[in-house]
């Protein structure tokens, strides 16, 4: 019986988002179930100093394959190489974080290697020869537990797990692997990187978010006052408003959300949207300002630890699942906020 | 460029879907296409307005999947098929995936787009796991064509990553899927909705794909009702701005999520 637990290390160009290390907490306890142990794989172009934190975070043996054209996530050329180490190593459950390249991996190993896939768990457990696991269905509005025999494939939802702090350890374990990979057929021609600002939103402790309320300032700022077109005038309101709770959401170390509504109203762009057909977020503090809650919304942040709700309307739905309410206009209550925060020293540089 | 677009149909976003005898349910609320497929619909229209071609939708479902072909067809793709068959009910990804794998072969197109997610199972599994069983390219994400080279037979894509865009040359064919970012949906014309209500769309089974599928490696023992947030909002009020602010960070402190 295969018995070994392996943790496909996620990184983009050597730089590890924080999910990564999480699937190394169930890893533990998985592979003392079966016996076994945490094996860590890194496929990367240089990846010594992931495969040293993988070892720091609690990987019995780091499996390190390098090569030139790793140095480039690609689907295939990854799958291929994690196929490849299948046949080698006893490897009852592969785990992965639930990122983007996490997912499309995981779905693409369990499909070559014909076994089951449980994704985006936020429990697993072995039991009776089984993979039994617990994840969120219909964005989250069920629960559905979910089995499949080993060998399996998993992936951990994101801040569901705390990863494990890490450990002072030297390089015994990190076996290098040498794979014959192909070339994959699809090229990379470029990339181009936002301005990184800040935590992102699906990583970040505190979200700062916003709704269409926000377009609602009881006195027209001064660079939207000139602007006619009313709805023109709107917009940059509401893009002014945007601007203060990007100040708020920094000032506390967080990230800036926003509603659909918002979004869809041209206020903010898209990767700020939380909600069903947005980003799904489970932070520590969630602030809502002018957000009004419905379901779609609440699907992407109800999960978060403490929910505040700024509305103007006292009967908004958002306020029922905020643990903290204020009943009043976002444009004076975020600045004093900010304000209360600086005199505190309780802002973040 | 022949594209085959695979969709799904879910509830409705605003269904308040819920467990009732150990079962999910959502009521009365209705059965669309799968929102995340709409991107993924216009993604293969504007392929075949570009580059050429057809495009020819397909869902793996009982009968509840016409609604979300016919809704594909209305927006502007020239056909679609239907798969289906008695042990397909309890499908898992793998299985979705070689049933799709075998319909895709069948109709032997340059491109296959999916949607990013279905909104019911959110697995985001099915697409990643089809381009590995036909062993085609696949790239996720996607946000934009930048071009197709006839020659090569390779189509320039821009793909998000969350820490950058990533421009990417793909051989056809290939399985991609599309992100919200690529453009808005368009709308069913009146005479697209005519013209999908009239259209005949054929069923195929497991025998003309001719294909077994095994029992599904995946089961759902249990779904379960996720614990209720007994929340109960404590409203914060002061005489200022200033005090309502004092006050909430006083709780956020004690909350140590400050």
């Amino acid at each position: 019986m295969s018995k070994h637990v392996a943790v496909v290390v996620d990184h983009f160009q050597g730089q590890a988002p924080g999910a990564t290390w999480e699937p190394f907490t169930p890893a533990r306890d998985l592979a003392q179930a079966l016996g076994g142990q945490v094996v860590a794989v890194v496929l990367a172009a240089d990846g010594q100093a992931l495969a040293q934190e993988a070892k720091a975070r609690g990987a019995d043996r780091v499996l390190l394959v390098e090569h030139p054209s790793l140095a480039d996530y690609r689907t295939g050329l990854y799958g291929k190489a994690l196929a490849a180490l299948a046949q080698e190593h006893d490897i009852a459950v592969w785990l992965f974080p639930a990122t983007t390249r996490g997912k499309e991996l995981a779905a693409w190993l369990a499909a070559a290697l014909g076994v089951g896939l449980l994704p985006d768990v936020f429990e697993v457990a072995l039991a009776d020869g089984k993979v039994t696991a617990r994840r969120p269905v219909y964005a989250g509005k069920v629960w559905a537990r979910v089995e499949a025999p080993l060998p399996a494939v998993v992936t951990t939802r994101v801040r569901s797990f705390e990863a494990p702090e890490p450990q002072a350890v030297d390089a015994a374990g990190i076996e290098k692997v040498d794979l014959a990979l192909e070339e994959s057929p699809v090229q990379v021609v470029g990339y181009e990187k936002p301005e990184a600002e800040g935590p992102r939103l699906t990583e970040a402790r505190i979200i700062v978010s916003g709704g269409r309320g926000v377009a609602n300032a009881p006195q027209v700022p001064e660079p939207c006052a000139g602007i006619s077109d009313p709805k023109e005038r709107e917009k940059c309101i509401a893009q002014e408003g945007f601007k203060m709770l990007g100040e708020l959401a920094k000032a506390l170390g967080g990230a800036l959300g926003a509603s659909r509504a918002a979004v869809d109203a041209g206020y903010i762009s898209y990767d700020h949207q939380v909600g069903q057909t947005g980003k799904v977020v489970s932070p520590d503090l969630y602030m809502a300002f002018g957000i009004s809650g419905a379901i779609q919304h609440q699907a992407g942040m109800r999960t978060s630890k403490i929910i505040v709700a700024i509305n103007k309307d006292p009967e908004a739905p958002i306020f029922k699942i905020a643990h903290y309410g204020i009943v009043g206009d976002l444009w004076e209550i975020a600045p004093a906020i900010l304000e209360e925060l600086r005199e505190r020293g309780l802002v973040k540089t | 460029m022949n594209i085959v677009v695979g969709v799904k149909v879910v509830p409705d976003t605003a269904a308040q879907v819920r467990v009732e005898d150990g079962k999910v349910t959502w009521g009365e609320a209705p059965l669309v296409l799968n929102p995340w497929d709409e991107f993924a619909v216009e993604a293969a229209l504007q392929a075949k307005e570009k580059f050429g071609g057809q495009v020819t939708v397909i869902s793996m479902g009982d009968e509840a999947a016409l609604e979300a072909l016919r809704r594909a067809l209305a927006m502007g793709c020239q056909q679609a098929i239907r798969i289906y068959d008695e042990p397909l009910a309890q499908a898992d990804v793998l299985a979705t995936a070689q049933v799709l794998s075998a319909a895709i072969r069948k109709l032997n197109p340059d491109l296959v787009i999916f949607g990013r997610q279905a909104i019911d199972g959110d697995t985001a599994s099915t697409p990643a796991a089809v381009a590995q069983v036909l062993g085609w390219p696949f790239v996720g994400l996607v946000t934009a064509f930048r071009g197709f080279d006839e020659g090569s037979k390779t189509l320039e894509v821009v793909r998000t990553l969350d820490e950058a865009k990533q421009t990417l040359r793909v051989p056809l064919p290939a399985v991609l899927t599309i992100a919200k970012e690529f453009a808005e949906p368009r709308y069913p014309s009146f005479i697209g909705i005519r013209k999908a209500s009239r259209a005949k769309i054929p069923v195929w089974n497991l025998a003309e794909l001719g294909l077994e599928v095994h029992p599904p490696r995946v089961t759902w023992p249990e779904v379960m009702q996720p614990p209720q947030r007994e929340v109960v909002c404590q409203f914060i009020e002061g005489e200022t701005p200033r005090e309502i602010a004092r006050k909430l960070v006083d709780k956020l402190i004690e909350e140590k999520v400050l």
